[in-house]
């Protein structure tokens, strides 16, 4: 039941911050930052808990809530939470407040309905990470897309509704292929057992021919690859990254993509284990390819915003290139990976909100030489940075060893060529806090007045804070480890006993 | 006939009692209140006289119709939008001068029209049916007879309706030179056809496809669609949009089945052609619209584009997806229409059609436009409304055909759909026009529409969350008696 309460601790209280608007402007923020605050705290008892009630395997769930929903269609009301999930909803909620304290910056209209619609997106994203039932988690699949709609449309920047219209194309039009896919799997599990069932652990036995097998796995993973995004798939972010608000651009960078990495995680290998084992080479292949592709565009960029969104698509290829080498080693580096990925590139999206509210621009051409002005957020943008970049004992790196180790396991060509990405990123890093904070300031057009402020005492502490967890990360990368990693042996043992004995036992 | 069978057709024998009784009461008492009254209370009388109907079912009544459990499932879907409908027209006939009391009697007989085609099971009730409806209709699109776009829209039909039942005789007449017979269950061939009967059968049954097309707004029949939406009175374009095409969709299954036609192989082609044309199309073109009633007409096409994938697969399932569907679209298109009709237009008399009628709606008025955007979020499949479930048991469909086209047709279709609801709830939560009118208060919708919006929007929302109760309930009635 206390996943029940999480999410309507989430939806009511979202009602409740929008209605907080008639005290006052500044009101809704304070009640969503309490909301959070009291979720944080629910997912920080289940942490506490789960040491001794995680079973390792399957079956046992940290906590769970199940209820019939739509009988007729054997669609179940289930809730389950285990290692994986739980940090998946860690980092939402996390994020979550680091997005609600970013709005600050420029949030300063209509509150009531932005933090209505922030928190029905977590509320969302924390019903993806916890469905156990395929048709609900594809409801909340698609239902967390409407209130981020609103967020990017309403609060966005110059050129927000095409970019809100095409990240919520995107976005359903894939959702529609998982949409079917989803509803072949339980179509192919009716016709073998005579049971109408979108259970999970019902639907992991079904037995499919390579053929359809194939097309239906194709299909959850157009869903996850554009969301992730893969690299053919991904010309949404940059828009929607780079319209989005603040806060909007954190949840979207922090908490939405990872839907898509945990949804390949969590259903691609363990429903479909022998057509992902023969897609597996394509896959990595574009992971591959979005770590270079990525980089360079991301080098490329003038906006600071897409400089960062870009960042994302090579940071994600590594997501993708872990969960497809299939080994546990790479499983549990791409899961790292997400959560450090969430907290660096939710930072820098605060340190770009920042700039621009403080200079009124995005584009690094007319930045440079900030540092004297600003240098709290100059030496925060350079941690952030380095972290991006794979620097030893930063979050990041971990994520990224673990991966490119456990895909030497499997292909020594991948993991040779992926790990050219951690150089790519070196230039993008630096190249971000080279143009804004060093260098000589743009003569000519530079309107003479004071200097920008720097980050005030809200900002500062809530980037140090995510600075603070980035270098736990880092040091301490077992406290994630050691909660994802039952659940995710068990996803491997129910891939197929295969994998597991490649994978040679889970990887530390 | 024996008493079996009069209680059997006991609603339409209401609906009947109830038009020559709104019509007597008008002719005495012309009061607005007081025919609107009788009308709502004579769609609630035949709605309850669908339970003994019930009781009775399978009942054949007369070699026309069949009174069965499907025939009451779809005329209650078509009984609850006329009893919608009757409600909005009355908040909207509020706001208009001059007689109202024909609008009343006319909404009864299409409704009348609408429930007799949902029993039938004879080309001679078909035709009654159908023409019953069409002729209503007719009448009601030209109602504002003033105005110039209800006048077009009024001629349009009627070309149309023509048209169609042209269309509909000569293909009937054809199905009965192959089988000598007139009733649907007649038609299915036993094998031992000659090659001539079957080549008439099968071009009998495409052109009551056509028919059936053209009712429907199928594209390549669809023309008249969004002419005739924009001109007409709101209420009345959402009457044509469920009862009448409700209606005729529901006859079609029965059609279709009666005749065992998917058997044929051809039939199955055209209607797959006409669906993956409408879903394609009728996005495609509404994506260029900034006239909402406009939008909605070529939505319009599209979703029965959409609910012809149930149709292609027969059987008990597509009784069952159409009916779940049509409760959706029932629900969704009149909420989207009431909004439309009752809402003032900026300035100016008459409903808010246009885009600009609808910028910054949302900060305005917080309600309607929330009512608002979630029956567009319903139009567009999203989950938590009833449209979301509507739209699965269209994907199940298409997975069950296994037809690649098909699905292909529904991804693609319902992206772009997507693209134009999103940009007319956009433009409701657009930043409003700071120098129009500040500080004037909006004018108050009237009660029934408040009460009207507010069923509408809890019917989306809670059967959207909990559609268990509609699944049971549409599987334990709709079940076709031959």
């Amino acid at each position: 039941m206390i996943l029940v309460a999480l999410l309507l601790l989430l939806l009511l209280g979202g009602a409740g911050a929008w209605a907080a608007e008639r005290a006052g402007p500044d009101w809704p923020g304070r009640v969503a930052l309490a909301v959070l605050a009291a979720a944080a705290a629910l997912v920080l008892a289940l942490w506490i808990g789960a040491d001794a009630a995680a079973l390792p395997g399957r079956g046992g769930w940290i906590a769970e809530a199940r209820a019939p929903w739509i009988a007729p269609l054997g669609i179940s009301f289930h809730l389950a939470m285990d290692g994986l999930s739980l940090v998946m909803v860690a980092l939402t909620v996390g994020l979550g407040i680091a997005a609600v304290l970013a709005s600050r910056i420029d949030i300063h209209r209509r509150t009531g309905f932005f933090h209505f619609t922030v928190l029905w997106t977590l509320a969302g994203a924390v019903g993806v990470f916890l469905a156990m039932d395929l048709f609900l988690f594809f409801v909340f699949w698609e239902a967390m897309l409407v209130p981020m709609y609103f967020v990017i449309a309403v609060w966005g920047h110059e050129r927000r509704v095409p970019a809100a219209i095409k990240f919520v194309v995107y976005t359903q039009g894939s959702g529609l292929l998982l949409l079917a896919a989803t509803l072949a799997l339980a179509a192919a599990h009716h016709d073998r057992t005579g049971i109408a069932s979108f259970a999970y652990a019902d639907l992991l036995a079904t037995d499919l021919s390579p053929a359809a097998g194939l097309w239906i796995m194709l299909g959850f993973f157009a869903a996850f690859a554009v969301k992730l995004p893969v690299v053919p798939l991904h010309t949404w972010l940059p828009d929607a990254h780079t319209e989005a608000p603040t806060g909007g651009s954190v949840i979207l960078a922090g908490i939405l993509l990872k839907t898509g990495g945990y949804g390949l995680v969590r259903f691609v290998w363990p429903l479909f284990p022998d057509a992902a084992a023969a897609f597996a080479p394509v896959a990595m292949a574009l992971g591959v390819a979005g770590i270079l592709y990525g980089a360079v565009l991301a080098f490329a960029q003038t906006d600071v915003k897409r400089l960062v969104a870009y960042t994302s698509v090579a940071h994600l290829g590594f997501v993708l290139l872990g969960v497809f080498a299939g080994t546990a080693k790479a499983l549990q580096g791409a899961v790292f990976q997400m959560v450090a990925h969430g907290l660096s590139t939710g930072a820098l999206f605060i340190v770009a909100g920042l700039l621009q509210a403080r200079l009124g621009t995005r584009d690094m051409g007319r930045m440079g030489g900030l540092w004297p002005a600003m240098p709290r957020l100059g030496a925060l943008t350079l941690f952030f940075a380095v972290a991006a970049l794979g620097l030893p004992g930063l979050g990041n790196f971990v994520g990224e060893f673990l991966v490119l180790w456990g895909t030497l396991e499997r292909s020594i060509p991948f993991a040779a060529v992926a790990a050219m990405g951690l150089v790519t990123a070196v230039l993008y890093a630096l190249a971000l806090v080279q143009r804004t904070f060093h260098g000589e300031a743009p003569h000519g057009d530079a309107p003479a007045g004071p200097p920008p402020r720097d980050a005030g005492p809200g900002a500062t502490v809530a980037l140090a804070v995510m600075a603070l967890a980035v270098a736990w990360l880092g040091l301490f990368p077992q406290t994630v480890l050691d909660a994802a990693a039952p659940a995710l042996e068990a996803l491997l043992q129910a891939a197929d006993g295969t994998v597991t004995a490649a994978a040679g036992g889970p990887g530390r | 006939m024996s008493g079996a069978a009069l209680q059997a057709l006991l609603p339409v024998i209401v609906l009947a009692a109830a038009t020559v009784a709104v019509l007597l009461l008008a002719a005495f008492h012309g009061g607005h209140r007081v025919v609107a009254g009788a009308t709502v209370a004579g769609i609630v009388l035949a709605f309850a006289a669908l339970v003994p109907a019930r009781l009775a079912a399978p009942q054949a009544a007369t070699p026309l119709m069949m009174v069965d459990g499907f025939a009451v499932l779809f005329g209650g879907l078509i009984l609850l939008a006329a009893l919608a409908v009757a409600v909005l027209s009355f908040a909207w006939l509020e706001r208009r001068e001059g007689r109202a009391a024909e609008f009343h009697i006319l909404l009864l007989l299409a409704v009348t029209g609408g429930v007799v085609l949902a029993a039938s099971r004879h080309f001679l009730s078909f035709v009654l049916g159908l023409e019953l409806l069409s002729v209503a209709l007719l009448a009601l699109i030209a109602w504002p007879r003033l105005e110039a776009p209800a006048l077009e829209a009024g001629l349009k039909y009627l070309v149309m309706a023509g048209a169609s039942s042209a269309t509909l005789l000569f293909g009937l007449a054809l199905l009965y030179a192959a089988t000598g017979s007139m009733s649907f269950a007649g038609l299915a061939l036993d094998g031992s056809g000659a090659a001539a009967d079957r080549a008439f059968l099968i071009a009998g049954i495409a052109l009551v496809l056509v028919a059936a097309g053209f009712k429907l707004s199928l594209v390549p029949f669809h023309m008249w669609a969004p002419d005739v939406y924009q001109g007409a009175p709101a209420p009345v374009a959402a009457l044509i949009g469920t009862v009448s095409k409700g209606a005729v969709l529901a006859l079609l299954l029965r059609f279709l089945d009666g005749a065992d036609a998917f058997a044929l192989g051809a039939p199955a082609w055209i209607l797959t052609a006409m669906a993956v044309l409408s879903m394609l199309a009728g996005n495609l073109l509404a994506l260029r619209q900034d006239n909402v009633k406009r939008l909605l007409a070529y939505s319009s096409i599209a979703h029965f584009g959409y609910v012809l994938v149930p149709v292609l697969v027969g059987g008990a399932f597509a009784v069952e997806a159409v009916a779940v569907y049509l409760a959706g679209y029932f629900v969704t298109l009149i909420g989207a229409f009431a909004v439309v009709g009752l809402l003032p237009a900026e300035g100016e008399p008459g409903e808010a059609a246009a885009f600009a009628d609808y910028r910054g709606l949302f900060w305005r008025r917080p309600w309607i436009a929330g009512v608002f955007t979630a029956m567009l979020l319903s139009l567009a499949g999203i989950p938590l409304t009833l449209g979301f479930i509507a739209k699965v048991y269209v994907f199940a469909a298409g997975v069950e055909l296994a037809s690649w086209i098909l699905l292909a047709a529904l991804v693609v279709g319902s992206m772009i759909g997507l693209v134009y609801y999103l940009r007319l709830i956009v433009t409701m939560y657009a930043a409003p026009d700071e120098a129009a009118a500040p500080g004037m208060a909006p004018a108050p919708l009237p009660a029934s529409g408040i009460g009207l919006l507010a069923a509408l929007s809890a019917a989306l929302v809670v059967l959207g969350i909990y559609p268990g109760p509609l699944i049971a309930l549409v599987r334990a009635l709709g079940t076709l008696a031959s």
